[in-house]
């Protein structure tokens, strides 16, 4: 799967290199910002008052 | 030999089969995905995520702030002068607010010591889905109002959720925890770390761990999880009550610049 998407990307390996950490980037901020404050009262338990 | 030698091999090299993609191996590639992932929730949890929320809350604090401070200055309470001749000592009474419903935000936290932006939001009741983790810190239900006699105690959390009370083991003495609402501000002076076990709920008393006892004065209580990352017990930071600042006579100068300390982890 991961191999796919190098032989997908295109140009020399140093340019599929930057594209990867591109869109590595991208998907971390998606995560930290968006999905996990979203996800993370769904999953956290409310039994107690402090943390 | 010729100059094609070179370029022969690295055909040659390219030529090597190439594995095709098997539905295990994919299987396999999403399932270490998935690990991780989970472990970039627990990095978020426990160390980036409290930097944004916290960073994102003590922005939104600063509009508020701001937005107070545009408003036209309300009223100044009475003065009260006690004493007399050159003893008199003259202070504002402090306006008392209500006690505010579940999850009302009535009043924004200012402490120095945890930063020059620091600025936290403090909301009516104690629940996590209600107030703690998505709005900051909690004013216990029996908790006095700022300004008030008897005790005005809080909650928040220690870590994760954008920790307001991270760095509560950082305070010094007389450090400025200094409540803020359209009225003024409200300064109290810290005094004393205390660490209880969760179910020693006298720290909330009007007057913290004595039953019964009544003294007229004016505390403030920040409770808070202890040791990090663990709800063993509790951390109980005290402070008595210095004066109240009226709108109309600007900020106080208990929320000058002191030294930050650094996050706990």
């Amino acid at each position: 799967m991961y191999a796919a998407i190098w032989r997908i990307l295109p140009g020399p390996w140093w340019v599929r290199l930057f594209l990867v950490l591109v869109v590595v980037a991208a998907i971390l901020y998606g995560l930290f910002f968006y999905v996990f404050p979203w996800v993370a009262p769904i999953i956290t338990p409310d039994e107690v008052d402090l943390g | 030999m010729s100059a094609n030698d070179v370029p022969l091999t690295r055909r040659a090299r390219r030529r090597r089969p190439r594995s095709r993609a098997t539905f295990t191996s994919v299987l396999g590639e999403l399932l270490l995905t998935a690990g991780v992932l989970v472990g970039l929730f627990v990095v978020w949890q426990m160390w980036v995520g409290d930097i944004i929320i916290s960073a994102q809350k003590n922005a939104e604090g600063a509009a508020i702030s701001e937005e107070w401070a545009q408003l036209p200055p309300p009223e100044p309470p009475p003065v009260i002068t006690e004493g007399e001749g050159e003893e008199a000592v003259t202070y504002y009474e402090p306006p008392i607010l209500p006690h505010p419903d579940n999850a009302e935000v009535f009043a924004r936290m200012h402490i120095p010591r945890f930063g020059d932006d620091y600025n936290q939001a403090i909301a009516g009741g104690t629940t996590r889905s209600g107030t703690l983790d998505h709005i900051g810190i909690g004013l216990y239900t029996q908790s006095k109002m700022p300004g008030e006699v008897g005790n005005f105690a809080m909650a928040g959390h220690r870590t994760t959720w954008g920790f307001p009370f991270n760095k509560v083991d950082k305070l010094k003495l007389n450090d400025a925890i200094v409540v803020e609402t359209p009225e003024g501000w409200y300064t109290y002076r810290f005094r004393t770390l205390e660490y209880v076990h969760p179910s020693e709920v006298d720290v909330l008393l009007d007057v913290p761990q004595v039953p019964g006892a009544i003294d007229g004065e004016r505390y403030i209580t920040l409770t808070a999880c202890s040791p990090l990352y663990s709800l063993a017990e509790r951390i109980i930071a005290y402070g008595v009550f210095e004066g109240f600042q009226p709108r109309s006579e600007g900020e106080p100068d208990s929320l000058a610049h002191v030294e930050v300390a650094t996050p706990s982890w």
